[in-house]
Formats: C-alpha cells, sequence, structure tokens
C-alpha cells in the first residue's frame, strides 16, 4: 500500500500542474461564467490531453488507470479550475451496453467534447420510480418516434445528445419493455421548457418534450429492452464520486471559506472543520475506491454507498458556508442551497438506504 | 402554573390564520400577485396588529400573530412595525406626549433599522432604531428583495435623529422581543414548510404508493414536527418571559427559543425540499420560499450558543 504517487503519477502530476498554470486562470469554476465556458473548458482539457484518462484510446482517451483521473480532480481543484466534466458515467453506459458501432460513431464526440450530451431518464411521473416511465418510441420504417415528457434533465439547454429511456414494448413486464436512444437534441420535435432551481440558477437542468422527435433505429444502445440494464449501469456511475469527478473541490471550498473566516477576524466555526474532516474523508475513500478498481472491481450498489457519503459531505460544507458567512456572501448561500439537491440527484438518499439495505445487507424487505 | 393559551389569544391567532390563509401567496407565483398583496395589506391594516404593544399586548399575542403570518408566508410587515411600535410603547409609557418624529410609529407605518438596514420595509416610509439605550428616527429608502423572498429591506434614507432615550432595562426587554418575534417567525416559516410536504406525501405516488406509505418519508415527518413542538415550548416560554421575568431573564429565555427554534426550522425546512424530490429543488415550490424567510429571520438578532447563560461552568 502506497497513497503517494508513483514515478509515473507523479510526473503527470507536474505535467499537467504546467498546463494548468498557463491554462486555467481564464476558466471560471463557480457563476454563470462557469456554465458559459463548460463546453470550452472540456475542449480545452481533451486537447490539452488530460480528459479521458481511463478511457481506451481507440475513443481517444489514454488508456491510464482510473487513478489518473483522481490526480486531475485534485489539480483542478488546487488549481481553482473548473472540475471535470461529468461524463463518466454515461461513458460508462455507452461502453458497456451500446454495439461496437454506435460507441465508434458517438464515445469520440463525447469524450473529445464537440457533442454534448444530457440524459433524459426521468419524468414527472417516474422520479424515483423510474420503471415507471411513459415516454414511448415506435417504430416507422427504419426510424424511431419520440413522444414523452423528461424532465430534471441537467444541461438539456446546451446539449446535442441525449441519451433518452423510451418504452417500446407496453405489453412486458415494465423493465422489460423500456429501450435506451441516442437522440438529437436539435430537431423539430424537441421543446425545451427551462427550470429555474432554488439557488437562482437557470443553467442547471431543464424540461425536454418530445413530441414526434425521430431517432435512428441504428442509434439504439443495445437491443430492444436493454434499456433498464444501460439505466442500471449509468445511475450505478453517477452515484460514484469517483467518476464523477467532483470530490476534490470540496476540500478546496473548505480551505476558501475558512480564509475567509480568518479575514473577518472570526474563530472557525465547528461546522466548518467538521465539514473539512468529512470531505478529507471523501479524498481517501475516492483515492481507495479508484485503486481497488485496478483489481477489476465494478461497483455496483456499492456506489449508493458512496453516494451517502458524498451527499453528507456536500450538506455539511453547504452547512459550513452559512455558518461562515451566513446569507450575505450570495455564493455561499447558493453553495448551501445547491448542496441540498445532492440528496436528490442520481437518486435520492432514501433510494439509496434501500438499495443498501435490500441488496447489500440483505435485510428483508416489508 | 398553567401554560395554556387564553381563550383570547387562541382566537386572536386563529384569526390571524384564516387572514393568512385567505390573503397569504399560496404559490410562488402568487408572490407576483400586487392586487392580492394590496388586499392583504389592506386587510392587516384593518386588523390593528401592528400596534398590538402600544395597545397592551403581550409578547405572547406578538409571537402567535408572528408565527401565523409566517406559517402563511405573508408578504407584508410585520415584526417590523411591532417592534417600532413597541420602542414607541416604551418611549411614551409614562404617559408623555410622543416626541417628534414618532408619529409614524404609532400609526404602526414604521418599521425598525437594524445594523443601518431597515428590515420588513414594504412600503413603510418611517423607521426606529435602537442603538445602546437611545432611540432614533429616521425614514426608508429605496428598498430592495434580497434572500427572503417575502420581505423587502430598505436603506436609511438621510442621517436619523435622536428622539428619547430607553433605560437599561427597557432596552433589553425590546431586544428579548425582537429575539422572540423572529423566532415565532421561524417557527411559523417551519410549520408552513412542514404543511407543505405532509400534504406533498399524501397525494405524490411512486412505486403505487403514496411516498409518506414509505417510513423513510413517514419517518423524517414525524421528526420535524417533533421539532416544531420543542421549538413551541421555547417559544411560549420566551414569549411570555418578555413581560413576566426580569430583564436579564426575558433575553436569556428568548435566546434558548432562538437558537433551538433556527435549528430546529433549517431542519424542518431541509425536510420539506428532500420529501418533495426534485420539485423541492425548483425555484417554483414554495419550500424554499419557507426556508429563505427561516435563514432571514435567523440572522435578524442573531443568537448563538455561547452567548446562552445554561449554567454548565
Ligand atoms: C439537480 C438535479 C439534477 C438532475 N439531473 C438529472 C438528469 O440529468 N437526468 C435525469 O434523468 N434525471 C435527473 N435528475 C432527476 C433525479 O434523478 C430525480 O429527481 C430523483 O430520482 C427523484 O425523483 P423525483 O424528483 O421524481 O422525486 P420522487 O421520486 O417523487 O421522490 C419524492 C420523495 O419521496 C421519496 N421516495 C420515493 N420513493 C421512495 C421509496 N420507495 N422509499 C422511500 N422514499 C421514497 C424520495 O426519496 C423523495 O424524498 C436530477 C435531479 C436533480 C435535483
Amino acid at each position: 500500500m502506497d497513497f503517494r504517487d508513483s514515478p509515473e503519477e507523479a510526473a503527470f502530476r507536474a505535467r499537467l500542474r504546467a498546463w494548468l498554470a498557463e491554462h486555467a486562470g481564464e476558466f471560471k469554476a463557480s457563476g454563470d461564467d462557469y456554465w458559459h465556458q463548460a463546453g470550452r473548458w472540456h475542449t480545452a482539457l481533451y486537447e490539452g490531453g488530460f480528459f479521458g484518462l481511463s478511457w481506451p484510446k481507440r475513443f481517444g482517451g489514454h488508456d491510464l488507470a482510473p487513478v489518473y483521473d483522481v490526480i486531475l480532480d485534485e489539480e483542478l481543484a488546487i488549481a481553482g479550475a473548473p472540475p471535470r466534466p461529468s461524463l463518466g458515467y454515461l461513458a460508462h453506459g455507452l461502453g458497456r451496453h451500446a454495439s461496437e458501432e454506435v460507441q465508434q460513431r458517438f464515445l469520440p464526440g463525447m469524450i473529445n467534447g464537440t457533442e454534448r450530451w444530457c440524459q433524459g431518464f426521468s419524468e414527472p411521473g417516474a422520479g424515483s420510480d423510474l420503471a415507471s416511465l411513459t415516454t414511448r418510441a415506435e417504430l416507422d420504417g427504419d426510424e424511431y418516434v419520440i413522444h414523452g415528457h423528461k424532465i430534471w434533465t441537467s444541461y438539456s439547454d446546451v446539449a446535442d445528445l441525449c441519451l433518452v429511456l423510451a418504452r417500446t414494448d407496453p405489453d412486458v413486464p415494465r423493465h422489460k419493455g423500456v429501450s435506451g436512444f441516442i437522440v438529437s437534441m436539435h430537431q423539430p420535435g424537441v421543446e425545451q421548457r427551462p427550470l429555474k432551481m432554488i439557488n437562482g440558477v437557470s443553467a442547471e437542468f431543464g424540461q425536454v418534450v418530445f413530441d414526434g422527435a425521430r431517432v435512428p433505429a441504428a442509434n439504439m444502445v443495445g437491443k430492444p429492452g436493454d434499456g433498464w440494464k444501460l439505466a442500471m449501469t449509468v445511475v450505478g456511475h453517477e452515484r460514484e464520486p469517483s467518476t464523477l469527478g467532483f470530490s476534490a473541490r470540496y476540500g478546496k471550498l473548505v480551505r476558501s471559506l475558512a480564509q475567509t473566516a480568518d479575514a473577518a477576524g472570526g474563530k472557525v466555526p465547528d461546522d466548518l472543520r467538521w465539514a473539512a474532516v468529512q470531505a478529507e474523508m471523501l479524498r481517501l475513500h475516492v483515492r481507495r475506491r479508484l485503486s481497488e478498481q485496478l483489481d477489476g472491481v465494478t461497483h455496483t450498489s456499492d456506489g449508493s454507498l458512496d453516494k451517502l457519503l458524498m451527499t453528507w459531505v456536500e450538506q455539511s460544507v453547504g452547512h459550513a458556508a452559512l455558518a461562515v458567512t451566513g446569507t450575505r456572501d450570495r455564493e455561499n448561500l447558493e453553495a448551501y442551497l445547491y448542496s441540498r439537491a445532492q440528496s436528490v440527484m442520481g437518486g435520492t438518499s432514501q433510494i439509496q438506504k434501500n438499495i443498501i439495505a435490500g441488496r447489500i445487507l440483505g435485510l428483508p424487505t416489508s | 402554573m398553567d401554560v395554556r393559551l387564553t381563550t383570547e389569544q387562541r382566537e386572536l391567532r386563529d384569526a390571524a390564520a384564516r387572514l393568512a390563509d385567505d390573503l397569504g401567496p399560496g404559490s410562488v407565483l402568487d408572490l407576483a400577485d400586487d392586487d392580492r398583496a394590496a388586499r392583504l395589506e389592506k386587510a392587516i391594516a384593518a386588523t390593528g396588529w401592528r400596534t398590538l404593544r402600544s395597545d397592551g399586548a403581550s409578547g405572547v399575542e406578538v409571537a402567535l400573530v408572528a408565527e401565523e403570518f409566517a406559517r402563511g408566508l405573508i408578504d407584508v410587515p410585520f415584526v417590523g412595525p411591532v417592534l417600532a411600535d413597541d420602542l414607541y410603547a416604551r418611549l411614551t409609557a409614562a404617559g408623555e406626549p410622543a416626541p417628534e418624529g414618532l408619529e409614524t410609529a404609532a400609526a404602526g407605518a414604521a418599521t425598525v433599522a437594524v445594523d443601518g438596514i431597515a428590515v420588513d420595509a414594504k412600503g413603510l416610509r418611517g423607521l426606529l432604531a435602537l442603538e445602546g439605550t437611545q432611540v432614533l428616527a429616521g425614514g426608508v429608502g429605496v428598498t430592495v428583495e434580497g434572500v427572503d423572498l417575502t420581505r423587502l429591506t430598505g436603506e436609511v434614507a438621510g442621517p436619523l435623529t435622536a428622539v428619547g432615550e430607553l433605560d437599561a432595562e427597557a432596552a433589553l426587554r425590546w431586544h428579548a422581543l425582537a429575539l422572540v418575534a423572529t423566532a415565532a417567525d421561524m417557527l411559523g416559516a417551519a410549520r408552513g414548510g412542514q404543511a407543505l410536504a405532509v400534504e406533498y406525501a399524501k397525494v405524490r405516488q411512486q412505486y403505487g404508493h403514496a411516498i409518506g406509505s414509505y417510513q423513510a418519508i413517514a419517518h423524517l415527518l414525524a421528526e420535524a414536527l417533533a421539532l416544531v413542538e420543542g421549538s413551541v415550548s421555547v417559544l411560549r416560554h420566551a414569549a411570555w418571559a418578555v413581560d413576566e421575568l426580569s430583564a436579564v431573564e426575558a433575553v436569556q429565555a428568548a435566546l434558548v427559543a432562538k437558537v433551538y427554534t433556527e435549528r430546529a426550522a433549517r431542519t424542518i425546512c431541509e425536510t420539506s425540499i428532500q420529501v418533495h424530490g426534485g420539485i423541492g429543488n425548483t425555484w417554483e415550490c414554495l419550500a424554499h420560499v419557507f426556508l429563505r424567510r427561516v435563514l432571514t429571520s435567523a440572522e435578524l438578532f442573531p443568537a448563538s450558543l455561547e452567548e446562552i447563560d445554561l449554567g454548565l461552568s
């Protein structure tokens, strides 16, 4: 066991640090500017050779061990740069379930940032109970026609493509009749309806109404009825802080809150100290999880444990932000309000606990 | 000992609750409905509750109305004018004629300024402030919407002029009332957030059942109600203490109420958001409006654990 960088990792870190010193300055890590520059940031990272580190070379990745993503996340946080674009869960979904042709067509653009993606799973009536989704896709020649209403679709307003879950067979048990499609967002049958979050931000997520949108049958991910398996892979990875690349950000937030408290001459509130300890836990947890992947361990239900841990960290950092500046500092207030969504997005905390109790602990269900 | 509300107090509470239910904003959209707000303003002005203190009412009555108004997200001033009226009542207690500059406070048409900001200032022109034991008067300048979507804060227009002096005890009692009124405001907002979530848990279905039938949700809401009840108890005591205990004791009781209620109310509002799932994290859901009101009232006359003399050392 060694928590330190290997010589290769250290060299990578040094190279990355030098690159960030030169390029990170022009990208904002929060606020409207962050949202507006998100696409350019992705491209810059990719062109610098720092994105898609653990993905296959043939799709534009680097075939490196997953721990390199940790180094990337840590250095981005230290440099005050925006976080790694979080696409890992979609890439994993396509990597595992899509045909070689679909992978060849879509993974390079996803990784190099020329095509931006969103995830159209949730619906107004189907949130936690995703399998009750009612969006339907009907075959018409060599195309499917999609009708339905998706909601909470993150970054839908800037996306080129949407990974849509839709029902292709209403006559089989509900988990079996769902298929996944890669749908172009630039077509008449796609209507965007913006949503505003409680922190006032409108760029986070939106609603997407599909009314006769068309998608080539060839853009199906896997076979008809494979949609549920795809969804489970995607949400499983969406729950892993190691895939999301957020974890290093918390340590940085904690340090900047401590500076604020210090500058105000006040003492460091206990809430902030606790957030610091929690952030350190998550940093170490992610290192452990990614190292385990070297053994080929793929985490499934364990993602639910990770998601809970991450949620607690994010929400304690939110409370720390409130404790340090109260509502007077707009950015800290927004960080606090945003932190409340962490226990909902990617599956709520209640659902994670149900999964842990049922699938990991093997507790009886009522 | 009998710490129940009197019949009159219950009637006052029910009347305030009815008014809030009838004319308060029932949705985020309603917040922008100026006609409704105008009708609400008229109705509240007619009750005379903004001058409860100069009419001889106790801290308990003030707390009851503040609580019900916050529960209904009443978006016209109450706590501000009541605190201004309390200063007015104290300055004129000895039967002296009102000093110049106090007339607006007398009419319930002034608010208070705290740290140079006129709080709860929507539509009000006058303001009073307490600095040390000195009462100052001035005018409200430009008002803006801040973190709280139901109340406006204003600039203090021009210099303040001294209009009188309180004795040290009266100043402490005023501070106790300010803590109590803002704690009652937090409690009311928390109750509103809790009720919203309970209703939602009864109607929102996932996996073929109302989400309230899942123990995870049911327990969150049950805990929230227990926190409400704890807050009611500390607050009742503090509201009574404003007029009935020594000034120092009144402030201590108020600090306990405020610290307890602040933690409880924030947790309750966070629970409300959680129970709503994705919707709870959107602007259009009232859950965050309750939370914002709690956060704002917590910071208005703040209280910290360190200030409470718990007799532990
Ligand atoms: C910021 C954000 C970004 C998001 N991005 C995306 C995205 O890009 N793509 C996408 O498809 N979706 C996205 N989502 C949607 C997210 O996955 C859903 O909000 C989530 O799954 C909950 O669904 P819901 O909102 O319908 O809440 P509901 O499922 O209605 O839940 C309401 C409450 O009931 C509880 N509950 C429900 N069922 C049970 C049960 N069986 N046991 C115990 N408690 C239960 C929940 O925990 C919650 O507290 C996003 C959400 C947020 C907040």
